[in-house]
């Protein structure tokens, strides 16, 4: 802590004995783990880097050859450069500034070319558009990708492609087309929210329900109902239903408690203050477990400019 | 980096294209010194990308060498977190599969 009055000195030793981590879920996209001995600047410096300052590759300039669909172009050019792209931005470095052409490095082609025609084998009285129809959905699965100069060597088992094949992008009819050429580059959420790779990351600190006195019967009832499912307990002790905290982690904090009078002196509500609950939803770029990983290695690399600065410049 | 200062113990660096991220976890870090007298740090305007940090040391120290204690810590923070959080993840996946 660093109020007045609380002199504490940094001592690795220290920090490295009572920090902690637990994953706690791993699943498709999401993660869930606890980090436990650390203070609120540095979770929420991860938090930020995570929102903001980790790479992905998104679509960034679109040329249009045709687009007869009535989706203007720079609404087509909008809702692709929001489509997630599932590539790993660690193998592409960033455009530099000014570059107008992109080499084969810093940039990803991809080619969306699709033409609504009407079915002659439908049936006289349909008016399904499914059947009537070829192509009229555009979805990101009629994305291609098409490799420049030699990137066909340099990953020849990448497959890329958006992450998900079912976003639709546009709906046609007969005699409307799109035909449009896509440059993906790399970018970082500070510049436009769609090189975020995360769904959203957050973090909440674990609450601290204590009971100060022991609450019995009907108002241990009342108790259990007050608070999220799971996080009061009634066992019964001597033929009497006492009320025990079970599980506090559960808990949201509706502070339903103080709005019945019985109850409200009984309970107090508090945050374990240095007990975090991360949760990384990611977009399926990267998994999330590499994005927290990442995360924290750019927090390092901020730190190592910086002192590269120090060294190199003369402080006067 | 700029730096603009008095005398050498209270200095007030101005650190381009940085804001809250790294502003509150070094201002952390560097408090943790017991050396430093004040350490702040303030968004000069919301529409430029920059800070002032600023340190005050008690003594004849000079401010620039708790700044790079603070950069140092927090790089060895960060490993470690790092580590920390590799390991968890190892073991895990691990389990999962024994």
């Amino acid at each position: 802590g660093n109020y007045p009055g609380y002199e504490d000195a940094w001592d690795q030793q220290r920090f490295e004995e009572g920090f902690r981590v637990d994953v706690i879920r791993e699943e498709e996209g999401m993660l869930e783990f606890d980090m436990v001995g650390i203070d609120a600047a540095i979770a929420n410096a991860f938090r930020r880097i995570l929102l903001a300052e980790v790479p992905t590759m998104a679509v960034e300039k679109v040329f249009v050859y045709n687009n007869t669909s009535i989706v203007q172009d720079e609404i087509l050019a909008h809702r692709l450069g929001l489509i997630p792209i599932r590539a790993d931005p660690r193998l592409f470095e960033y455009r530099n500034q000014g570059d107008e052409e992109g080499t084969e490095i810093d940039t990803l082609q991809f080619q969306l070319k699709i033409k609504c025609s009407r079915n002659p084998q439908a049936a006289k009285e349909s008016s399904d558009p499914n059947e009537l129809y070829f192509n009229h959905k555009v979805y990101s699965k009629h994305m291609t990708w098409v490799p420049l100069g030699n990137q066909t060597d340099l990953f020849p088992d990448a497959d890329f492609r958006p992450v998900h094949d079912d976003i639709l992008i546009a709906l046609l009819r007969p005699g409307q087309e799109i035909d449009v050429l896509m440059h993906c580059v790399k970018g970082i959420g500070k510049d436009h929210a769609k090189f975020s790779p995360v769904a959203t990351a957050s973090y909440r600190l674990l609450p601290d329900i204590t009971l100060l006195q022991p609450v019995e019967d009907e108002a241990a009832e009342m108790l259990q109902k007050c608070f999220s499912p799971g996080v009061i307990e009634i066992q019964n002790i001597k033929g009497k239903k006492v009320a025990r905290v079970a599980n506090a982690r559960l808990d949201t904090f509706s502070r339903e408690v103080f709005r019945h009078e019985g109850l409200k002196n009984l309970v107090r509500l508090a945050r374990v203050r240095n007990h975090y609950i991360f949760s990384v939803e990611s977009t399926g770029i990267l998994p999330p477990d590499v994005l927290v990983s990442e995360a924290i290695k750019i927090l390092m690399g901020k730190c190592q400019r910086f002192l590269n600065e120090l060294d190199s410049v003369p402080m006067e | 980096i700029q730096a603009d200062g008095t005398d050498g113990n209270c200095v007030t660096f101005v650190l381009h294209d940085e804001d809250h991220t790294l502003g509150n976890s070094l201002r952390y870090m560097v408090m943790k010194n017991p050396e430093v007298e004040f350490c702040g740090y303030c968004i000069t305007h919301p529409s430029e990308s920059k800070i002032n940090f600023r340190i005050q040391t008690r003594g004849a120290l000079p401010a620039v060498e708790p700044f790079r204690k603070g950069l140092n810590d927090l790089m060895g923070v960060c490993q470690h977190v790092l580590n920390t959080f590799e390991v968890r993840l190892f073991l895990k996946s691990s389990r999962a599969f024994s």
